[in-house]
Parts: C-alpha cells; sequence; structure tokens
C-alpha cells in the first residue's frame, strides 16, 4: 500500500515512562476507510499508541501523520519542532477521540455536548451545529435525549453521545480507546453496535479493545500489540485464526 | 420461596398461619433519651431568652434607638464598602495567583507560592498597620523601568487615603486565601474533562472558561463564601487604621456615652449577623443554578 494514501502514519514511534520503554520503535499504516482493531494484553502500550496519534501522548521519538499532515510537530531541518499548543488543538478536529470513561461534560446538556467543539472552533454555526448535533444523536439512536444531562443517562447512552460529540467535527479519523471497558456487559453490544455502523462510511476507525468477537466481525485490519511493540497485524481471518506468532497464540487462548 | 416443583399448597405456602405477615409493621426503637435532651435544651433556651427579653442589663430601649442612627449607618455603607471591594479585587487577585500556581512556568509558580505563603503568615492586623504607615517608608509611589525613567508618580500622602489603605491591606490577604480556593477548585475537576477538551480542539481560553470553570466553581462557592464570612467580620480591624466601619462608629459612639456600651455592641452583633445571612442566602441561590447537570 502506498504511503501516500495512508489515513494514519506511525513511523518508528518510542516513548519511554521513566526507565520504562512503553512503545518501542512501532510502525503502523492505516488506509483510510478502514477499521483497524488493535488488541494485546494490559500494558502492551496499545492506548499510549492511539493517545500518541492525536498528540494527547508525547513521542520521544518518532512521528505520526494524518492524512499526510505531521501531528504535533513540524520539521525543521532534520530535526522535528513541537507545534503551539493552538496550532495542535486546530489538527485534533480531523482526529476525533472517544474515551473509555466517555468524559462527557457533565454540566452541558447531550446536545450541547455535542455542539461544544464546532461552535468553539468558528467551524460551524449554532444553529448548523445544532443541526448536525441532531442528526448524529438520532445516527446513535439517542434523539430523545438531547435535552438530558449526561448524569442521567446509562453508561452505554453516554457513550454513544461521545461517539456522536467525536464525530461533531467531522473527522478523517475517529479513534477508540477501550470504548466498552466501562461498560456494564448488557451495554456493551449498543456501543459496538455503533461504532459498527460507521465501519463502511469512509471513516477511518482504529479501535483499541478487548472485545475478540467485534474485531473478527468488524475490522479490516487487526494488530497485535505486546511490549511496546507490534508483534503481528494482518486481517482477523489470519491474527485470530491462524496466528503465527507463539505470543498472539498464547494471548488469544487465554481470551476466547 | 419453594425451588421444588411441588404445587405450592404440598408444602403449605398458601395455608401458612402467617400468610398476612407482609402487613405486619416494624415498631421503630423508642429513644427516650432524646426527648430528655430535649427537654432540657428547650428550658436552658427558653432561661436564656427570658434572660434577653427581661435583663435590664441589655438596654433593648437603647439598642432601638441605635439601631438605624445615621452614625452607625455611615459605619455599615464604609463596611459594605470595603467589604464588596475586597471581595473582587481579592478573588481577581485570587484566579490570578491560582492560575500561576497551576502554570508550566517555574518563576510563575515559585512567584505565587511566595506570595501565599508570605500573606497567609502575617496577621491582617500587622498587614493593615504596616501600610497605614507606609507613607512614612515611600513618600512617593512612581510607575516606571526600576532605575529608570517613571512614568506616573503620586504622592503617597495624597493617594492613600484610609479606605484605599484599608482595601489594599484586605485585598492582599483576601487574594493569597482566595488562590487557594479557587486552585482546589480546579484541580478538583477530573483529568478526564481536560483531556476530552483537548482531544475535541477546545480553545484553551474556552477549555477553562466554559468546561473547568463551571465545574470548578460547585467546589469553590462554599469555600469563598466561608473566606467571604470571615472578610465581613475581618473588616472590624480597619479601625485601627483609623477607618470608622461598622465596629469603628461602635467603638467611637461607646466612648462618648459609655452607658450604651452593652446595646452599641448588640446593634454591631445584630448588623453583622443580618449581612452574613444574606451572604448565605445568595450562596444558596448560586448553589441551586450550579446544580445542572446534577438533576435525575
Amino acid at each position: 500500500m502506498s504511503t501516500l494514501a495512508a489515513a494514519v502514519e506511525v513511523r518508528g514511534a518510542s516513548k519511554w515512562y521513566g526507565a520504562h520503554k512503553v512503545l518501542d520503535d512501532v510502525d503502523l499504516t492505516v488506509c483510510p476507510g478502514h477499521v483497524t482493531v488493535i488488541i494485546g494484553p494490559s500494558g502492551a502500550g496499545k492506548s499510549t499508541l492511539l493517545r500518541a496519534i492525536n498528540h494527547l501522548e508525547k513521542l520521544d521519538a518518532g512521528r505520526v501523520t494524518v492524512n499526510g499532515v505531521l501531528i504535533g510537530v513540524r520539521e525543521h531541518g532534520t530535526r522535528l519542532k513541537e507545534l503551539s499548543e493552538r496550532a495542535i488543538l486546530a489538527q485534533r478536529a480531523e482526529i476525533g477521540f472517544v474515551f473509555q470513561d466517555f468524559n462527557l461534560f457533565p454540566h452541558l446538556t447531550v446536545l450541547e455536548n455535542v455542539t461544544a467543539a464546532p461552535v468553539a472552533t468558528g467551524r460551524a454555526t449554532k444553529a448548523e451545529a445544532r443541526e448536525r448535533a441532531v442528526e448524529l444523536l438520532a445516527q446513535v439512536g439517542l434523539a430523545e435525549k438531547a435535552e438530558a444531562y449526561p448524569g442521567q443517562l446509562s453508561g452505554g447512552q453516554q457513550q454513544r453521545v461521545a461517539i456522536a460529540r467525536a464525530l461533531a467535527l467531522r473527522p478523517g479519523v475517529v479513534l477508540f480507546d477501550e470504548p466498552t471497558s466501562a461498560l456494564d456487559p448488557e451495554l456493551v453490544g449498543e456501543v459496538l453496535a455503533a461504532i459498527r455502523a460507521l465501519a463502511g462510511g469512509g471513516t477511518t476507525l482504529i479501535v483499541v479493545t478487548h472485545e475478540i468477537g467485534f474485531a473478527r466481525e468488524a475490522a479490516d485490519r487487526v494488530v497485535f500489540m505486546d511490549a511496546g511493540r507490534i508483534v503481528e497485524e494482518g486481517p482477523p481471518g489470519e491474527v485470530l485464526d491462524r496466528p503465527r506468532h507463539p505470543r498472539t497464540r498464547e494471548f488469544l487462548s487465554k481470551v476466547l | 420461596m419453594s425451588t421444588s416443583a411441588e404445587p405450592a399448597e404440598a408444602i403449605g405456602i398458601s395455608e401458612s398461619p402467617h400468610r398476612d405477615l407482609a402487613t405486619q409493621r416494624v415498631i421503630p426503637l423508642r429513644h427516650p433519651g432524646r426527648w430528655i435532651a430535649t427537654a432540657v435544651v428547650v428550658v436552658l433556651a427558653a432561661q436564656f431568652v427570658h434572660g434577653l427579653a427581661t435583663n435590664p442589663f441589655y438596654q433593648w430601649g437603647r439598642f432601638g434607638y441605635w439601631f438605624a442612627r445615621p452614625v452607625i449607618l455611615r459605619g455599615l455603607w464604609v463596611t459594605l464598602e470595603v467589604t464588596a471591594l475586597s471581595a473582587v479585587l481579592g478573588l481577581v487577585g485570587g484566579v490570578v495567583l491560582a492560575l500561576a500556581r497551576l502554570s508550566h512556568n517555574p518563576v510563575l509558580r515559585t512567584v505565587s507560592w511566595v506570595y501565599i505563603w508570605l500573606f497567609r503568615s502575617v496577621p491582617l492586623i500587622v498587614v493593615l498597620l504596616i501600610l497605614f504607615n507606609f507613607s512614612a517608608l515611600y513618600r512617593t509611589l512612581s510607575l516606571g523601568v526600576p532605575f529608570g525613567p517613571s512614568f506616573f508618580r503620586f504622592d503617597e500622602n495624597k493617594l492613600a487615603t484610609e479606605l484605599v489603605v484599608a482595601t489594599i491591606g484586605l485585598s492582599l490577604n483576601e487574594a493569597a486565601y482566595a488562590a487557594e480556593v479557587v486552585r482546589g477548585g480546579i484541580l478538583s475537576v477530573g483529568r478526564g474533562q481536560r483531556e476530552a477538551s483537548a482531544a475535541l480542539g477546545l480553545p484553551r481560553w474556552y477549555q477553562f472558561r466554559r468546561i473547568v470553570l463551571p465545574q470548578a466553581l460547585r467546589a469553590i462557592v462554599p469555600a469563598y463564601v466561608n473566606q467571604l464570612i470571615g472578610l465581613i467580620k475581618g473588616t472590624s480591624l480597619v479601625f485601627y487604621v483609623s477607618l470608622l466601619d461598622l465596629f469603628g462608629q461602635v467603638q467611637t459612639m461607646s466612648s462618648t456615652y459609655p452607658g450604651d456600651v452593652v446595646p452599641l455592641l448588640l446593634v454591631a452583633t445584630a448588623w453583622y449577623v443580618i449581612l452574613t445571612s444574606l451572604v448565605s442566602l445568595a450562596q444558596y441561590w448560586i448553589e441551586r443554578r450550579l446544580r445542572a447537570g446534577e438533576r435525575r
């Protein structure tokens, strides 16, 4: 696959927490419109990699490009220089992010949560943002909850609002950081369904999850990470059913 | 509850002599000690009220005479003025200090820390008296480059009326405490809120004003009202820098009318109680408004 066509490209990403190397020279290429699912044991660096893509986590070495644009840094001769906070904030409009703990704004209504970003960044008028928000809330099945506060919703509903909020800026790439890990088991399905509904719609999705079933059904590619490295990647049929690496086999034998 | 497949009658459920157990009421435990304690307190309170009403020592007639005298109301106005100015200036200073202490800039962090440490260490009365004697220390106040030219000059003696000195002193003190109240409030807003704001690309000022501050206020308001009530009562110290506030007027009148000391002190008490009650009422309304999103 050609480098230029990649929606997300990570090259040589490395990061240390003190003496511990959480990301160890990671390379990842994600095609536009594809669904990539990252699996692996806790502490493998999955979330750190995901957070590095929208620069919530700064890399010590390596680079990330989204739709060909360097994220968080610019080239300065042979070195990389960190961008200003304002420039980084502007870049994030292209990258939606859904958190494990939803992180909705509890003092704002559902509708205000979804319209905040387009209005605050000046990308839409209030009326336009509202129209788009109503559309998005209908898409995730929460049209009637627009005036509710997050505290009045179930975990699954809150996470679906968070998905609508992440889509409000029409990002080309949406990142999901364990979107169902904080949910009661019976609420997992509705959130996974909302994510699956986005697949194939042209938006590039990267999902860190422990839901192997979701990976099998919805992923175009599955990436298995362990100890800060990508151990193995490929179509779900290969990685999940015929893993080549013993570490992948060991992990899958425990979670399946 | 039967777990077997037998019909209920066979194991005696429907024919049970206890079939009306569900209607049996539970009688709460009696607490005779509470009634005795209540009686004792009521008797003591009645005695106290009776004493207040009938003891000639309180001179309620004189209390009525002084309560709304122009001289007392002038003092009350000064108290309100100094409190309001210091509350606003102190809060603004507190927000600036709190933001400086939370900033990534080590110089700002240190300066803010030193300021808070210093003004929390020095008694308010000492701050006021130092400021009051400032004109002896600094003849003029000029604004300009250190050791270089100055752009503005003020004659300290003309500048520093008692009201200004009192307001500056109280504000300096208030800012140090307000800073910690505001900082505590901002820290009470979860990390996830800031991360979500950052991930959405919300501009920094918007993040602070619309996301962090409204949530921080719920922790700030009760603590700052506490601070404000301390300030209202703290203004009684400005009497020592020759400013005749409510307490100052009461003191002055007491030396002129020594027989009315007790009713005058009661007048001051009544007014301070009224002021703090109004502030508490305002707190109640503000907290109710900030509770959006908590309703279930």
